[in-house]
C-alpha cells in the first residue's frame, strides 16, 4: 500500500469542510472510511507515490511504504512542506539519514498574477502575438522562421 | 439504481483537462475571454493544484529556447526535434510552440517558479534546451495563475468532473458530456469552441511492474487515453498513432537521467563494462541520416543499449560513481572539491524528490551512495505522450504566418491549433507531431490554443444544437457499468466473478496483455509483426464488445471503466497505424520484425480517421514538407 495512513493520527478532517487526502489526490485514491472517521487508499497499485496527500495531510498521519514487488523493507522519505520550502528526511535502510532543504516557491501563496507584470501588447485576435507578448518574450516582436 | 441529476453547464470557450496545456489555455482564453465578453468554462478530473503529469513536480524545465539571449534559433529547435523523430515532425507547430515557450517560462519565473541561475544572474541549463528548477511546486503555481484568470474573467472550475465523451452538432463540436466522480451528477457541457488537454495514455500496455508497482509508471497512471478517444470519436483526423515513447529511466522506480547525462555528464555501460554507444556505433549507419546526428535520436540510444539487453549483456548501469569521480577530479582543491560534491549530491537526490521520489525511497532501501556504485537503468514500457520523445496526437492545423507556398495547403486550416473538426482544438499530449514541447512548451500550446479558440467563437458565434434526446441516451450508456453491477453482482458469491460482466481492472489487464504480447510490448521485447497485430485487432475487437459489459460499484469505479474504454481506443489506433506503416523507422520504440528497415516511402506522416456514423477507420499518408533549410 504506498500510501498508508496511522489510525492514531487521522482525524477525517473532522474540522475542515473536506478530506484534505480526498480533495488532493490525482488519481482518486484517497477515501473516507465514514464508519470510523479514517482515510485510506482504495487502490494501492493504481498510487504514483506522488507524496501530495502526504504533504497535505495537516494531521501528518499519512505515510508511503514503498512498493512491496520492488522495494525492500525499511527506508523512509519524509516531507515538511511549508509556504516557501519543503525540508526532506531521508532513512535508509542501514540508519543513514540524509536531510535536505529545497526552495518550492518565490512569491506568497495566492499571488500569481496571470500577467505575470508584463503589461499585455497590443496584439489583437488575428496577431500571432499572446496577451503578454512581446513583453514577456524580452523581445521587440514575436519571432518567425527565415525561410 | 439511485437518481442522477442532469447538469447542463453552457459556455462559449470549453477546456477539457487541468494540466499544464489546459492551465496555459485557461490564463490566455481569460485574457481574450473578457476583452470579448465571452465564458471560458475548465473541467478536470482531479483537484488543479495536483493534476496531470507535473502533479508531483518537476526537476527541470525541458524546453526553453533562450531568444531573448541569442542562445540558440528556432530553426535549432525544429532541426533537433525533427532528427529526433526520424524526419516525421510538423515544422509549423514545433517553431510555432517553440517562438511563445521562453514567454511562458518568463511567466512561470514570475509567479514565483524558482528557477536556477548562475552567479551572473542567467538561467542554469541541465543542457542545451533544459533549464534547472526547484520545481516541487511548479504545478500548484501554474494551477494558481490559471486559477486566478479564470476568476478575473468570471469562468468557471469544474474539478472532479471527468470527461466521458465529445457532443457534436454535424461537422462541429458542441460539447462535451461527463459525471462527477463526487456527486450523483451527469454532465453537458454546451460550447462554442472545446480545447482538448486531457494528456496522453499510461497502461495501455502491460507495465514491467504488475504487482503493486503497476502504480509507478513513468507517466502518471491518471493520464488514460482520453484525448485521443474524445478526439477520435469526434471524428478528427489523428497523426502519428505509431510514435509510441519508451523513456529509458533508472530501473523500477524510473527516476529521471537527465541530470546525470546531461549535467553530471555521466555514462551508461553494460555488465560487462562496455559502453554501447561506443561499441554499437556501427549500427547506427543503418539509420541515416538520422544515425549521424548529434545528439543520437532518443529511439536510437534506446536502440542501441536494447540490443546489448537482447545479447543478455545487462544489466545496463548509469555510472554515477565515475561522473562523480571526473568531476571531483576537476577541482584539485580539497576544500573546493568537498562544497562541489556536497552540491552535487543535494542536486542529485533533489532531481529525485522533486519529480520522482519513489526512486529517492529506492536508493534509501537498497543503501545506494552514488558515488560508490552505478545504478541500474532500463526501457520502460510504451507510452503515448505527444509532449515528450513520441508523437502521437490530433491533426492539427498549424498557424498562417509560418506557411510556406508548398505547406499552406496541407497544414493550414484556418485556426491555429484546431484539429480537422469544426471548433475543436487540441494542446499538449492531444495534439501530435509536435514533440519536445514537454511542460512548459505544452502550457505555451494550450496559450496559442486557446488564443485560436477565442478567434474562432468570435467568428463563429452561435451556440451548435445539442440533441437532447441523444443526450438522454449517452447518459443511460454513460451510468450502464452501474446499473449492471446492482442488477447482476448479488447473483454469485463473489462479486468479483460473475460471468454478466467484467471490472475495470481485469479489462485494463485484458487489454494490457494483448498490447504487450501482439503490438510489441515488454515481453515481446518491442517487437512486432503484421500476422501478430492482424491477431492482436481480432482480440481488441473482442474486447470493445465486451466493454459494453464493463461494470461498476460506486462512481470511483465507474471513471475506471471509462478510462480503460478510451485507453482501448488510443490502444486501436496505435495497431491500426503500426500496421499501415511497413517499415522500421523508430527501432528503439518498436521494431516491425518483417519490415526490419527504414523505407523511402514511408518518409511521409502515417495518419487515421475514424468516421462515427459508419464506424470504419480510414488509414492516409500526408507528405512531411520542411519548413526550415537543412
Amino acid at each position: 500500500m504506498p500510501s498508508y495512513v496511522n489510525p492514531e493520527k487521522c482525524d477525517g478532517c473532522k474540522a475542515l469542510d473536506k478530506t484534505a487526502c480526498q480533495h488532493i489526490c490525482p488519481n482518486d485514491l484517497m477515501v473516507l472510511n465514514k464508519a470510523i472517521e479514517k482515510a485510506y487508499n482504495r487502490e494501492p497499485e493504481m498510487c504514483w507515490e506522488c507524496y501530495n496527500c502526504v504533504k497535505i495531510c495537516p494531521q501528518g498521519a499519512i505515510e508511503i511504504r514503498g512498493y512491496a514487488d520492488f522495494v525492500p523493507l525499511g527506508a523512509t522519505v519524509t516531507p515538511m512542506r511549508g509556504s516557501d520550502a519543503i525540508m526532506w528526511t531521508i532513512k535508509f535502510r542501514n540508519g543513514t539519514i540524509k536531510r535536505f532543504k529545497f526552495p518550492i516557491r518565490t512569491t506568497p501563496e495566492g499571488s500569481a498574477v496571470p500577467n505575470g507584470g508584463f503589461g499585455g501588447g497590443d496584439a489583437d485576435l488575428n496577431s500571432p502575438a499572446l496577451f503578454t507578448e512581446p513583453a514577456s518574450l524580452g523581445l521587440p516582436a514575436v519571432a518567425t522562421l527565415k525561410k | 439504481m439511485e437518481n442522477f441529476e442532469t447538469k447542463v453547464v453552457t459556455t462559449d470557450l470549453l477546456i477539457l483537462g487541468g494540466g499544464m496545456a489546459a492551465c496555459g489555455a485557461a490564463v490566455e482564453a481569460s485574457y481574450w475571454a473578457k476583452k470579448h465578453g465571452l465564458k471560458v468554462v475548465m473541467v478536470d478530473k482531479a483537484a488543479t493544484d495536483r493534476s496531470g503529469a507535473v502533479a508531483m513536480g518537476l526537476s527541470a524545465i525541458n524546453q526553453y529556447i533562450g531568444l531573448k539571449d541569442g542562445q540558440n534559433t528556432l530553426e535549432d529547435y525544429v532541426k533537433y526535434v525533427r532528427n529526433d523523430l526520424m524526419g516525421v515532425t510538423r515544422e509549423d507547430l514545433v517553431a510555432n510552440i517553440a517562438r511563445h515557450v521562453d514567454s511562458t517560462v518568463h511567466l512561470f519565473e514570475k509567479w514565483g517558479l524558482p528557477i536556477w541561475k548562475d552567479k551572473n544572474g542567467a538561467y542554469v541549463h541541465e543542457g542545451r534546451w533544459q533549464l534547472m528548477i526547484n520545481g516541487e511546486s511548479y504545478k500548484v503555481v501554474v494551477a494558481e495563475a490559471a486559477k486566478n484568470a479564470l476568476k478575473e474573467a468570471n469562468g468557471e472550475l469544474y474539478e472532479r468532473v471527468f470527461i466521458v465523451g465529445p457532443l457534436m452538432d454535424g461537422d462541429r463540436v458542441a460539447g462535451a458530456y461527463g459525471f462527477s466522480v463526487r456527486k450523483n451528477e451527469f454532465y453537458v457541457f454546451k460550447a462554442k469552441a472545446v480545447l482538448v488537454a486531457m494528456g496522453g495514455a499510461v497502461h495501455v500496455f502491460k507495465p514491467r511492474s504488475s504487482g503493486e508497482g503497476l502504480g509507478r509508471a513513468w507517466y502518471p497512471p491518471w493520464n488514460s487515453g482520453s484525448s485521443a478517444y474524445f478526439t477520435i470519436a469526434a471524428g478528427a483526423e489523428m497523426t502519428c498513432q505509431e510514435v509510441r515513447f519508451i523513456p529509458v529511466r533508472f530501473k523500477d522506480a524510473y527516476g529521471p537521467v537527465g541530470a546525470w547525462f546531461l549535467l553530471f555528464k555521466s555514462r551508461a555501460t553494460n555488465g560487462l563494462g562496455e559502453d554501447y554507444m561506443v561499441t554499437r556505433k556501427p549500427e547506427l549507419e543503418k539509420w541515416l541520416p538520422y544515425g549521424h546526428v548529434k545528439p543520437v535520436p532518443a529511439n536510437l540510444r534506446n536502440w542501441l543499449g536494447m540490443l546489448d539487453v537482447m545479447e543478455g549483456k545487462g544489466p545496463i548501469y548509469m555510472r554515477t560513481e565515475e561522473a562523480i569521480a571526473n568531476l571531483a577530479k576537476a577541482l584539485p582543491d580539497p576544500v573546493e572539491q568537498k562544497k562541489k560534491l556536497k552540491e552535487l549530491e543535494a542536486e542529485a537526490w533533489e532531481d529525485f524528490l522533486d519529480m520522482t521520489i519513489s526512486q529517492a525511497l529506492l536508493w534509501a532501501a537498497t543503501n545506494v551512495s552514488p558515488e560508490e556504485k552505478p545504478s541500474e537503468i532500463a526501457a520502460a514500457e510504451p507510452y503515448f505522450i505527444g509532449s515528450h520523445s513520441g508523437a502521437s496526437g490530433a491533426w492539427v492545423s498549424g498557424p498562417e504566418d509560418l506557411q510556406t507556398p508548398q505547406t499552406k495547403n496541407e497544414y493550414f486550416w484556418g485556426y491555429a491549433h484546431m484539429s480537422t473538426v469544426k471548433g475543436l482544438f487540441c494542446a499538449g499530449d492531444a495534439s501530435g507531431a509536435s514533440s519536445h514541447k514537454f511542460s512548459s512548451g505544452s502550457h505555451a500550446e494550450g496559450r496559442i490554443a486557446a488564443k485560436a479558440a477565442i478567434k474562432f467563437i468570435v467568428e463563429n458565434n452561435t451556440q451548435p444544437n445539442v440533441d437532447m434526446a441523444l443526450v438522454e441516451k449517452l447518459k443511460a450508456e454513460t451510468l450502464a457499468p452501474l446499473a449492471l453491477f446492482e442488477a447482476e453482482s448479488k447473483k454469485t458469491t463473489d462479486p468479483n466473478i460473475n460471468p454478466a460482466y467484467i471490472r475495470p481492472k481485469m479489462y485494463m489487464f485484458r487489454l494490457q496483455k494483448i498490447m504487450d504480447e501482439y503490438a510489441g510490448g515488454v515481453t515481446s521485447q518491442f517487437k512486432t509483426s503484421k500476422a501478430l497485430l492482424e491477431k492482436g485487432l481480432e482480440l481488441i475487437a473482442l474486447l470493445k464488445e465486451d466493454a459494453k459489459k464493463l461494470a461498476a460499484e460506486d462512481l470511483h469505479e465507474l471513471m475506471r471503466c471509462w478510462e480503460n474504454y478510451h485507453r482501448t481506443w488510443q490502444a486501436e489506433a496505435h495497431i491500426r497505424t503500426i500496421l499501415f506503416r511497413e517499415e522500421t523507422r523508430w527501432p528503439g520504440y518498436y521494431f516491425r520484425a518483417d519490415c526490419p528497415s527504414m523505407k523511402d516511402e514511408w518518409y511521409c506522416f502515417a495518419n487515421c480517421k475514424y468516421d462515427p456514423k459508419n464506424g470504419q477507420w480510414t488509414m492516409l499518408k500526408r507528405p512531411i514538407y520542411k519548413i526550415v533549410a537543412d
